[in-house]
């Protein structure tokens, strides 16, 4: 199981989680369970997330590992100048 | 990639060589934007809104098509329809539709066969107006009697309720603030703002752009990713993205700026209309600063908790920013920067990115992070000056290293702030002794770096020499980064390699040059297309020895047996193999496409020394302090300029910089004469420390260095204002008449 460490903002559409237990090996797996487990959070992953895994900020790349017990994070995504 | 893999001795990395582009721009060979020019060109201008809010009621080009060489006229109705998301917001930003949203918002561009014809005809064309309230300031756009500039535009961030110019909102932290706050013994709640300010680059934005009937293009432009422009205008035009080509120009600077396209789209809209003759645009400064991204202005409260030896419990940031009348203010990166380098079990983030009628905010060098950066630095400087603490040491106790996890989430990989801490406090600026009226500001910044999509096509010429075909443009010494790593790996001279930026289609897609991304990301595909080079080359020479490849390495600049037990042959050289390679099979080459993993975070401390003229209220930096982590500095002269370009541009935000609208809503500051950048002659030398501590995620260390010099300074200046005169201002700039009102308001209490 992965633990995915969600942002506050997110509260609204998780009933109040903000870290979901969701299985997934690869970032993109680990996104589309965290949709089918939450729905409401499709826009959001849609609009373009960055994943930390193990400190890592992945974009990207949904085919990036996720090692089970990793530690995830679900971040906006960046942009730089 | 495990840290014993980041090489520790070089002969050419860390060396400073000669700048590849030095004698062309010396020399005024270097062609930039507004240089590039073709047979049958036409000249195009631009028609802007006066007003800040207003509907477009009708727009009549009848003079100006009358006028002889006048070949075209566009307005929105020449545009596709049916666009969402960002590409309608780039869209409506270029060509203004059924409103024009800001004061210089484009509404009908001409194309004729002089640019004085063209600027003739465009006045000539009659826009009919109907002028609407309007808002330029962010804590006004978010009242409830706000002028509502696009009904509608919250996206699904927004909770209900909201005002109706927030169009994001971010919510994001851990830990019990509320409990971190009265474990303190000192809690401090400021409120800050900073104004826009524009990136500044000399050269203005300008392009040639061509586009036949056949839906086929090609354009020149200046510009920080041709690949970006490409997708944009061929979005924006309804064109098949391959059918368009662009190459970039020299270019005279970015920082964020050129990572967009704001009349670009506009140059091959003209051309298809006028037969598919090309047309150049060139903007002056006027419309650069009135028409292209700035940044956003922000209004900012924070909060933190201290015990009384500076150990932070807590803290919590508000912040508010507009980004003109669409989405895209760096908010939320300024939050995820504002604490970043402190340990907090406790911390909580809220941003409002909100509509006001100003121009589309740009990326600007580490968005968002230096205003983040004042508000929270000038606050933890202030707490530091009440409880009598060194800015240092207070800092070396809060903070991060590997493991400790970031104010925005995840734990830090390797990191070098303490590194930087320490290199500061030895200083000898830190020690200077100050005289009456001068003050000394301490302030620390964060940029996460950035990967990116990349593509890199490396080739061995027939005397061993090497070209590199790269897509990220040169604005900060990329080809002298990039050809000193692929000559260490090849083992020949810096001058034996040539790095090209080259045109779309000659590579994958690449991101731009932005997030301090092209010597980290660049680099390391460059490094990886030569290693698959070298290989091929070992591979050749072991068939011509008769043995395994795998018994073969590659050791400065040749193949070589790799043992003993290999068999006995002398290195066959990269020449050799080279000039032969027509007879061994052919082509010698190496790529790599993807993005790089291994992105290195980077930490800055600056210190600044000012003198504040009690009289005038001028603000003199008398010498300044740039510290910050590189991880390797490949060419260390291009590292130091990137340290001292963007602590310059900071001090130009603290100190002068922003944009002043008045009550029509009008920009009133449109030109350097106004809107006043730092000069030479305004500023001491920057002093500069590079401090290494290799990123494991890279070949040879990178990390990135273009961003993270441009967070501290905002807060460096501030402290030391605060420092000199005893009052602290919490408004950005700091020009003359702000700092003299707030001497004359503490002497009068």
């Amino acid at each position: 199981m992965i633990e995915v460490n969600l942002w506050s903002g997110l509260r609204h559409v998780t009933g109040g989680a903000t870290v979901v237990e969701v299985e997934g090996a690869t970032v993109g797996a680990v996104l589309d369970a965290l949709v089918a487990a939450h729905p409401g959070l499709a826009p959001f992953i849609e609009a373009g997330v960055s994943v930390a895994v193990d400190g890592e900020i992945i974009t990207g790349d949904r085919f990036a590992e996720v090692p089970d017990g990793a530690e995830v994070f679900l971040m906006q995504r960046l942009k730089g100048g | 990639m495990a840290k014993d893999d980041v090489k520790q001795a070089y002969k050419l990395v860390g060396t400073r060589v000669l700048r590849p582009d030095g004698l062309d721009k010396v020399t005024g060979r270097a062609r930039y934007g507004a240089d590039f020019a073709m047979p049958g060109m036409l000249y195009g201008a631009v028609a802007r809104s006066p007003h800040a809010h207003a509907r477009i009621v009708s727009i009549d080009a009848s003079k100006a098509l009358a006028l002889d060489g006048v070949k075209a006229v566009v307005t929105r109705a020449d545009l596709p329809e049916g666009l969402t998301g960002e590409d309608w917001n780039l869209q409506e930003n270029a060509m203004a539709g059924e409103v024009a949203l800001y004061d210089g918002h484009a509404v009908a561009a001409v194309a004729a066969t002089s640019a004085l014809l063209a600027k003739d005809a465009a006045r000539l064309i009659e826009v009919d107006y109907e002028v609407l309230p309007h808002v330029t300031d962010v804590d006004e756009a978010m009242k409830p009697d706000a002028p509502v500039i696009r009904p509608g535009a919250a996206d699904h961030t927004v909770p209900d309720g909201m005002p109706p110019n927030v169009v994001k909102y971010f919510e994001f932290g851990r830990g019990d603030v509320e409990a971190g706050f009265a474990q303190a013994d000192l809690v401090r709640e400021r409120t800050y703002r900073t104004e826009a300010t524009h990136q500044g680059y000399i050269e203005p934005q300008a392009c040639v752009g061509q586009l036949g009937s056949d839906g086929k293009g090609e354009m020149w432009v200046t510009t920080q990713g041709q690949w970006y422009v490409r997708k944009m205008c061929a979005d924006l035009l309804g064109l098949g993205v391959a059918q368009l080509r662009v190459t970039p120009s020299e270019i005279g600077g970015g920082f964020g700026g050129k990572t967009t396209v704001f009349m670009e789209p506009l140059s091959l809209a003209l051309s298809r209309k006028a037969g598919g003759r090309p047309v150049k645009l060139v903007m002056d400064r006027a419309e650069v600063l009135r028409a292209t991204g700035p940044t956003a202005s922000a209004s900012m409260d924070v909060k933190i908790g201290m015990k009384a030896d500076g150990t932070m419990t807590a803290a919590r940031a508000e912040f508010r920013m507009q980004g003109g009348a669409f989405p895209g203010s760096p908010v939320n990166e300024a939050l995820e920067c504002a604490f970043a380098p402190y340990k907090l079990a406790a911390v909580e983030h809220i941003g409002y990115d909100v509509l006001a009628n100003r121009p589309k905010a740009a990326a600007y060098r580490a968005p968002g992070a230096p205003m983040g950066a004042f508000a929270a630095e000038s606050l933890i400087d202030e707490m530091a000056r009440e409880l009598g603490l060194d800015p240092i040491e207070l800092r070396l106790l809060n903070v991060v290293e590997e493991g400790d996890r970031s104010s925005y989430g995840p734990k830090f990989k390797r990191i070098g702030l303490r590194e930087v801490l320490e290199a500061t406090k030895v200083h000898p600026n830190f020690s200077v002794p100050l005289g009456p009226n001068q003050g000394r500001g301490v302030a620390t910044g964060f940029w996460f770096n950035y990967n990116g999509d990349t593509s890199v096509s490396m080739a061995i010429a027939e005397d061993g020499t090497a070209q590199v075909a790269v897509g990220t443009p040169d604005i900060g010494g990329g080809r002298a980064s990039i050809g000193l790593m692929v000559a260490e790996t090849l083992g020949v001279p810096y001058e034996a390699v040539r790095i090209n930026v080259v045109e779309t289609g000659a590579l994958g897609i690449n991101e731009p040059t932005h997030g301090s991304r092209a010597t980290f990301a660049t680099g390391k595909a460059a490094v990886l297309a030569t290693e698959q080079a070298t290989r091929e080359m070992c591979r050749r020479a072991a068939a011509d020895w008769g043995i395994d490849p795998d018994a073969v390495e590659w050791v400065e600049g040749a193949a070589q047996p790799a043992g003993p037990n290999a068999g006995k042959f002398p290195p066959m050289s990269i020449a050799e193999i080279a000039g032969n390679m027509s007879n061994t099979g052919g082509p010698i080459a190496g790529h790599w496409e993807g993005v790089p993993r291994g992105v290195g975070a980077s930490f800055g401390t600056h210190v600044a020394d000012v003198e504040v003229d009690p009289e005038t209220g001028r603000v003199t930096v008398l010498r300044y302090l740039v510290v910050q982590d590189a991880g390797r500095a490949i060419q260390p002269d291009y590292v130091e300029g990137q340290y001292q370009g963007g602590a310059v541009q900071g001090i130009g935000w603290a100190l002068n910089e922003g944009y002043v609208y008045g009550a029509d809503g009008r920009l009133q500051n449109a030109g350097f004469l106004d809107y006043r950048i730092p000069v030479a002659s305004d500023l001491p030398m920057i002093d500069t420390v590079i401090v290494e501590v290799p990123n494991p995620g890279h070949p040879f260390g990178v990390r990135g260095v273009g961003e993270t010099g441009i967070t501290p300074p905002l807060p460096a200046i501030a402290n030391a204002v605060a420092a000199a005169t005893g009052v602290r201002l919490a408004d950005l700039p700091m020009n003359p008449p702000r700092v003299l009102a707030a001497i004359r308001s503490r002497m009068d209490d």
